[in-house]
């Protein structure tokens, strides 16, 4: 559904983006990752036709942002990353506004707006002026106007960003009731626990580079594969250490003798976790606890990007 | 043309301008100042006493003189203020990305733009038509006079107006687009007058194209040509010919308006295949 190939996006001798090269199938929520000025904006404005690529192309549903952008137009609902709105409407005639914008006729445009509205917990707003709303709101309200052409495709740049942690989760949910709508969702963060659980793959992009793509399932699957679990003991840790070391799928073990710690990577199944686990239960170690530590999605997501999964 | 009715950029713009007091405060004080100088006006002519308290044709034509170039001079200043931020201002109040990502047309835009912004102005012009009915209560001037003034009016601001919204597209800060647009309606009032009697000094007597086509495109001398119809006698004095000020302002007006309506659909939108 959207495709670039080679775009590359240069002011003077600073490249924005360097051939990148990205498919997002239909249906599909793909999650940019990157630090401010990594190029996220970039791709998004041209991908939205405001900004002309240097080289390359990009393809929303099999139309080229270079040959037919009005095409694209139609098929998209954008959101910058900053936006302005019309002080002095109603959010309903905000809304309205931007429906003729679409050649929406006047006469389907109440029950839209108010199933819009009604989508981004906004309903009680609706003959309030734009002005008096909330940033969170206004967020959502610029949402609500990206989806009033009924678009296949959403390119939401920091939907959620410059907002409080209540604000945050009512985004969240938003986003899980456009991807049950089966729109194809571009969305950029600078904070990758945000996108991981509404985005089915996620891309980082680094100085205008992709340097990494991975499917979330994978990314999940590689949390759970590596357990880092923890034993907390009232005999000595040496004896403790050496017990792990014998038994299978333990690796990295490391030990604290003050605190009578030792630590280790465990890369069985749950079965075998338990088994282990009830074996040093019933061994004179001495073992006080054991505690399972959670994996950091970001920790994993950055070993990867180390790791060389650049494609 | 029905789109052309209904065109969402023209309805959203009338919204906010009616909408806000301002729009109604500046008719007001506008409407309070012209009533203020007819009334002033009438007062000192009926003074003597001589007159027994009625104006006579000629103070009659006077008056409507003074109150159409009062006009003209709103027309040329209040036309730049209106829309040398049509399109700059979206674009600093971060609302030009959306409004261009819709599937309405760079026309459609530019000339809702446009049109609201001639649509308030004609209300202004219309509001003040009362007053000007003072003038003919006393007699000395003829409806079609009036009508014909207010075409050239209208002609006039929606050929400024194109300016605006030409250098509000092309440039970014509202606050320069505004000084580019006063500047042109300088250019037409005062750099014409200029390079008129500059080309009128060159050809030393003899006629002169270059001079009688910078007069023509003048307002001031249009709206003096329309109101004394004997006046082309003095611009044939200084330029040895008789071409009608009229067509000629016609067609530089409308030629102005097309090309600044071109330009500003063709720059609104980046051209995406550019490349650069």
């Amino acid at each position: 559904m959207i495709e670039t190939r080679n775009l590359t996006k240069s002011y003077g001798s600073f490249r924005a983006l360097h051939e990148l090269n990205l498919e997002v199938g239909e249906g599909n929520v793909f999650g940019f990752v990157g630090a401010n000025g990594a190029g996220k904006s970039t791709t998004f404005s041209i991908l939205a036709t405001l900004l002309p690529p240097t080289s390359g192309d990009a393809f929303v549903g099999g139309h080229s942002v270079r040959t037919s952008p009005a095409e694209v137009r139609r098929l998209i609902g954008y959101m910058p990353d900053f936006f302005g709105v019309y002080d002095q409407l109603k959010t309903e005639e905000y809304l309205d506004f931007y429906a003729a914008s679409y050649g929406i006729p006047a006469g389907g445009r109440k029950v839209l707006i108010g199933q819009l509205l009604d989508l981004v917990n906004l309903s009680e707003k609706r003959d309030a002026y734009v002005d008096s709303l909330s940033r969170g709101m206004k967020q959502r309200l610029c949402l609500a106007r990206s989806l009033i052409h009924d678009p296949k495709v959403l390119i939401l740049d920091e939907p959620a960003s410059g907002l409080d942690p209540r604000a945050r989760v009512e985004m969240r949910e938003i986003m899980k009731r456009l991807k049950d709508m089966d729109k194809t969702i571009l969305i950029s963060s600078h904070i990758l626990p945000e996108l991981a659980e509404m985005c089915d793959e996620i891309g980082v992009i680094d100085r205008g580079r992709l340097l990494a793509r991975q499917s979330v399932r994978e990314i999940h699957s590689m949390m759970k594969g590596d357990r880092i679990i923890t034993v907390k003991l009232n005999g000595p840790a040496a004896a403790a250490a050496e017990f792990f070391e014998e038994r299978p799928f333990v690796s990295a073990i490391s030990r604290d003798d003050e605190a009578g710690e030792v630590t280790f990577s465990f890369s069985g199944s749950r079965a075998e976790q338990e088994e282990l686990l009830a074996a040093a239960a019933a061994s004179p170690l001495g073992i006080r606890s054991f505690s399972e530590e959670e994996t950091d999605l970001e920790d994993v997501f950055l070993s990867l990007t180390k790791g060389g999964g650049a494609q | 043309m029905k789109a052309d009715l209904s065109n969402p950029v023209l309805m959203k713009e009338i919204k906010l301008r009616f909408r806000s007091p301002k729009s109604f405060v500046g008719i007001l004080f506008y409407l309070a100042a012209m009533s203020l100088f007819v009334i002033g006006f009438m007062y000192i002519m009926t003074q003597d006493g001589s007159s027994g308290g009625y104006l006579d044709p000629a103070q009659s034509y006077m008056l409507f003189t003074m109150l159409t170039f009062i006009q003209l001079v709103l027309v040329l200043f209040i036309t730049p203020g209106l829309t040398a931020g049509a399109i700059s201002s979206e674009r600093e109040k971060q609302t030009l990305n959306m409004l261009l990502t819709t599937s309405q047309s760079s026309f459609q835009i530019i000339i809702g733009k446009l049109l609201s912004s001639i649509a308030f102005l004609v209300l202004m012009l219309a509001s003040s038509l009362p007053l000007y009915s003072i003038v003919f209560l006393y007699g000395g001037v003829s409806p079609k006079q009036l009508l014909l003034l207010m075409f050239y009016f209208l002609l006039t601001t929606v050929a400024i107006g194109s300016l605006g919204v030409m250098f509000s597209t092309l440039i970014r800060k509202t606050i320069v687009s505004m000084i580019a647009t006063y500047g042109s309606v300088l250019a037409l009032l005062a750099v014409t007058g200029f390079l008129s009697v500059f080309f009128a000094s060159l050809s030393q007597g003899g006629t002169s194209p270059g001079a009688h086509l910078f007069a023509a495109i003048n307002p001031a001398v249009l709206t003096a040509s329309l109101l004394a119809p004997d006046s082309g006698d003095f611009l044939h004095g200084m330029t040895g010919l008789r071409w009608p000020i009229w067509l000629i302002y016609l067609l530089v007006y409308l030629i102005v308006t097309a090309v600044a309506v071109f330009v500003s659909v063709k720059s609104l939108r980046v051209n995406m295949a550019s490349g650069k």
